[in-house]
């Protein structure tokens, strides 16, 4: 398709939209699903038709945020957003918003609340706004402009400059510079490059990829083909978990849908530039979402990183220089080139320009998915916008980056969410979970879990990671069963450094943060859980001519 | 190729950019502890023993895999590295069921070397005690899992040398094992030659001979390099062979 | 049991499958087409998987000598890759599945004392299947449905807010519809 057909598809579907009675937006995220929004999508169906209101249509959108309140249904006339939406709400609301123009009151949600108010939306602009399944609706939103723009204005290297001076950083955990790893790709000689989506989501507690793909597949493809574009590639892959099934099934679609007009697949915006992109389903494995790792699963063999460098940019899938990025940094490239990289980079803060996504969960009043602008203090997300902890407890911890991160106390509450600041106490950015503990929490138990959690999904070859983060786990346990002294505790101290200075990969080398940062911030609860010190008899089986327990 | 200078423990020293910092050392006396390495076989930078301070570098880096480069500054020997040297020896020593005294390699095992090189005195942290398998169905070998620490050389000679790709490994983290075909007993492999270089390769007790007795099994790892220069230098073009 | 939506499976037989896969098992012919999908690639081994496991149900030794051969990879390095991802299984499901949330928003809200009743119940751990094949219990990291935890998936409905004894009401209801259950 050329660039005018591009827009001549936009006004159709804008007229098209603009032509309609009634539009209802209901969310059909996994979220809303699981709280039954498909009844209720029946329901406004059925409703429509009691009512003769025939040009009227009910459309499934990606996530609209509050999950904790589903089933969300947006009225696309007026913006009124309303909650908890079961079959009967959904005949009164046509009956008493849509024909009589009397909004439900006790279920609408106050769109000036800060849980909406405090957000910034550039990767979810389009999560709870558009129909995920069909292209012309992300067209006539401006979908696919900014590729247009690129492939007939600008040279690969004005991209890669254009992403640099934003000053996006890998939303993936590590915020590496995306320009700066775009242009080693680019620099790189070679017939053959890749561009890879990190859609591998490893971090338990987290969903904020899931939703972008779910309700917004076609602006990954289009940031994978920017990035094709710009270093040189004409084949990407999404690596994607199998626990997303809808993710699959709308990515699947998304890519037939875009190939069909041409935005994908070869002469791009008639011209000389061709990309296809391919899906690779994950098969349950954390340590996969590692770069090198799941480019070794991507070629069909076990999950095991390699040493770096050469980094994936240098040699990557099949030994070609390879850009990896994760579907949020993806996410954020349509709108920068949209926009331009200075709108970008006076979002958020100097070191950390733009937004992020966080999924909000755990003891917190409001669950669900946000998007802010980096360096906005946690106390805000939690208090404001989250709504703070539940009745009758009080806050005690929040938890960001999952199984390779740590836990933030109260005192620290006012610092600002950027990469920097989070690793001064211990933690990390993280893929976005967020995840909220109260009073009743046990922090030793919190820390037992996610080194159970590392130690399961640690994949074996590297001996630290392998055999340390089992008794890491194991000394964990006999902590919190009040069975362990000071020595353990310092037993354990000692495993965490060298497991972080040693392991391989990002997995063991972050295993230990979560026992770190208890240790550093709830010290006190380690230290009430010890019992006195025992005699210990050494032992060494290495022992030459000797046995075990040296008898 | 240009020659590179670096320093390795403040001596001078020199190689190419092709050469890893394990080799350049090695040239020049300066001994770091390896296991997963073994000359004449790919790295893989796994079992972390050979782990260096490199000046400017954010993390520790394997001298098995890391390329020199112009000017490095290198520390192979630091009270840090001996900690965890050691710590990481404790963790394999635990890890498997080792009891040295009655194995066939007790006194010819880089395991049981490396304790006395990184100066093991007692393994603090309590033994794994794994119920591992030993199979001896096969008519001139055994393995022993228990004395096994995925060093992955048997792995790595059977596909890279003999291009059997008999072994591999199983499983994940702490469950990790070495296995032959679709975990059949080695006895019933279609695709075992028989070779032994599995056998002279392994670094620990967990493959030997069968009939050996305690401290019986010595292995040999020399063959490997003369194989492999041969076969890349083309030593022995089975075209010569014929004309002869 | 989370489906998946792979290439290949899960599939019914198509009507072209009356003449019979030389094996005698039509079910070939469909895994042979995911194979010529991917060019019998031995980088496509782990969709290859995927499929074969969404035809068979589970991957048991001739399979996977039957993949190993049509990709050409080794059989040690096909049998690592099978038992590296959770997802793939060696032995059959139960009939009945109860996936677990073991995330950490389910965890923060007692998804382990929910574990630990539905063990004691079935008389099995996560991961494993009751003697008498009528369940599977299987631990997953996150259902994405963290805003409801804490979640269970059984046989393809999400549970949300799950408590003990729901949990436990659920497989008991299981026990009343079929024959029994565990323990
Ligand atoms: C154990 C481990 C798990 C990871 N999991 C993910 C993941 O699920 N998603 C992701 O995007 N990046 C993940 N990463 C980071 C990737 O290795 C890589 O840095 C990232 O995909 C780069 O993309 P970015 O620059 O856009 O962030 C993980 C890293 C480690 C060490
Ligand atoms: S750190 Fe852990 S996950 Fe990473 S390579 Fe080593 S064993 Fe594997
Ligand atoms: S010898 Fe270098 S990591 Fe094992
Ligand atoms: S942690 Fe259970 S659904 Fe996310």
């Amino acid at each position: 398709m050329t660039v005018e057909e591009l827009h001549e598809l936009a006004d159709r579907e804008r007229e098209r939209q603009a032509g309609v009675r009634h539009r209802v937006l209901y969310c059909s995220a996994a979220g809303c699903v699981s709280c039954g929004s498909h009844a209720t999508r029946d329901a406004f169906k059925a409703a429509f038709t009691r009512r003769g209101l025939t040009e009227s249509e009910v459309v499934g959108t990606g996530c609209m945020g509050l999950c904790g309140q589903g089933p969300l249904v947006k009225i696309h006339d007026d913006g009124v957003l309303y909650e908890r939406v079961d079959a009967g709400l959904a005949h009164r609301i046509v009956d008493e918003h849509l024909v009589e123009g009397r909004p439900v009151a006790e279920h609408q949600l106050d769109a000036a609340s800060p849980f909406f108010a405090s957000q910034v939306k550039i990767v979810l602009e389009n999560c709870g706004r558009i129909d995920a399944t069909r292209i012309e609706e992300y067209i006539a939103v401006g979908g696919y402009e900014a590729l247009a723009r690129a492939v007939a204005e600008l040279k690969p290297q004005e991209v890669v400059e254009e992403v640099r001076k934003s000053g996006l950083r890998g939303r993936g955990g590590a915020g590496y510079p995306t320009g700066l790893k775009w242009d080693i790709a680019r620099k790189a000689p070679a017939e053959q490059k890749y561009v890879i989506c990190n859609a591998d989501e490893g971090d338990p507690g987290a969903f904020m990829d899931r939703s972008v793909l779910e309700g917004d597949p076609h602006r990954v493809l289009e940031g994978m083909a920017i990035a094709g574009y710009a270093i040189g590639a004409s084949q990407g892959y999404i690596y994607v978990r199998a626990e997303y099934p809808l993710a699959i099934e709308r990515l699947k679609l998304a890519i037939r849908q875009a190939e069909r007009h041409g935005v994908l697949g070869s002469r791009i915006f008639e011209s000389g530039f061709h990309f296809r992109i391919d899906l690779r389903i994950g098969a349950g494995a954390f340590v996969c979402g590692e770069e090198t790792a799941l480019i070794r699963s991507i070629q069909g063999r076990r999950g095991r990183p390699q040493p770096r460098p050469p980094y994936p940019s240098e040699r990557g899938l099949f030994g070609a220089p390879t850009v990896i990025n994760n579907v949020e940094t993806l996410a954020n490239i349509a709108p920068i080139l949209r926009h331009g990289s200075a709108w970008f980079a006076a979002l958020g803060t100097p070191r950390s320009p733009g937004t992020k996504v966080f999924a909000l969960a755990g003891k917190i009043r409001r669950t669900g998915l946000i998007e802010v602008p980096m360096g906005i203090p946690l106390r805000r997300i939690i208090f404001e916008i989250g709504g703070g902890t539940p009745e009758g407890t009080e806050f005690k911890a929040a938890q960001t980056g999952g199984p390779s991160g740590g836990c933030i106390p109260a005192e620290h509450l006012d610092l600002p969410v950027d990469y920097e600041a989070l690793a001064t106490v211990g933690s990390i950015m993280g893929s976005g979970g967020l995840i909220v503990m109260d009073s009743t929490s046990n922090m030793v138990d919190v820390a037992r879990f996610f080194m159970e959690f590392s130690r399961d999904e640690s994949c074996g070859k590297c001996a630290p990671c392998r055999v340390g983060t089992v008794h890491m786990h194991d000394l964990l346990r006999k902590i919190a069963r009040g069975r362990a002294t000071a020595d353990d505790v310092a037993l354990l101290e000692e495993l965490c450094e060298t497991v972080k200075e040693t392991s391989l990969c990002g997995l063991g080398q972050s295993a230990p943060n979560p026992v770190l940062s208890t240790l550093r911030f709830f010290r006190a609860e380690y230290d009430a859980l010890l019992g006195p010190v025992e005699v210990f008899t050494p032992s060494n089986p290495l022992a030459r001519g000797r046995g075990p327990g040296g008898s | 190729m240009a020659i590179l200078t670096l320093t390795i423990d403040d001596q001078p020293v020199s190689g190419t950019e092709t050469e890893t910092l394990l080799e350049v050392a090695r040239q020049h006396g300066i001994e770091i502890p390896t296991l997963c390495h073994l000359d004449g076989l790919t790295d893989v930078g796994a079992c972390r023993l050979c782990l260096v301070e490199i000046e400017g570098a954010s993390r520790l880096q394997p001298a098995c895999t890391t390329r020199l480069q112009e000017g490095m500054v290198v520390r192979t020997n630091t009270e840090r590295l001996q900690r965890y040297r050691r710590t990481i020896v404790e963790m394999l020593a635990s890890e498997g069921n080792h009891h040295c005294a009655v194995c066939v390699s007790n006194n010819h095992c880089e395991l049981q070397d490396l304790a006395y090189t990184v100066g093991l005195q007692y393994v603090r942290v309590p033994y794994l005690y794994p119920a591992k398998t030993l199979d001896a169905t096969h008519k001139d070998f055994v393995i022993d899992r228990d004395r096994c620490i995925l060093c992955s050389r048997c792995v790595r000679v059977c596909h890279e040398v003999e291009g059997a790709h008999t072994w591999d490994i199983a499983g994940r983290g702490i469950g990790c094992e070495i296995i032959s075909d679709l975990k059949q007993p080695w006895g019933q492999s279609t695709t075992c030659t028989s070779c032994g270089k599995c056998v002279l390769v392994c670094p620990t007790g967990a493959l030997f001979e069968k009939g050996a007795t305690v401290a019986e099994m010595e292995k040999r790892t020399e063959f490997l390099r003369y194989i492999v220069n041969a076969r890349q230098r083309r030593e022995w073009n089975p075209d010569l062979l014929h004309e002869e | 049991m989370i489906t998946l939506a792979v290439e290949g499976g899960p599939v019914a037989v198509p009507r072209d499958a009356t003449t019979t896969h030389p094996s005698g098992d039509n079910r070939f012919k469909l895994l042979d087409r995911a194979i010529n999908t991917h060019h019998a690639s031995g980088s496509a081994l782990i969709e290859v998987m995927h499929a074969a496991q969404g035809i068979f149900g589970y991957l048991e030794d001739d399979l996977l000598i039957y993949i190993a051969r049509a990709l050409k990879r080794p059989l040690s390095q096909v049998y690592g890759v099978a038992t590296f991802y959770n997802f793939f299984r060696l032995k059959p499901a139960g009939r009945h599945t109860f996936v677990l949330c073991t995330g950490t928003a389910c965890y923060v809200k007692g998804a382990d004392r929910i574990q630990r009743a539905i063990e004691h119940r079935c008389g099995v751990a996560f991961g494993e299947t009751t003697p008498d094949g009528a369940v599977s219990l299987v631990a997953a990291r996150c259902v994405g449905s963290c805003g409801l935890a804490p979640v269970a998936v059984l046989d393809e409905t999400v549970a949300a807010r799950l408590t003990e004894d729901e949990a436990v009401a659920r497989i008991d209801a299981w026990d009343a519809a079929t024959e029994g259950v565990g323990a």
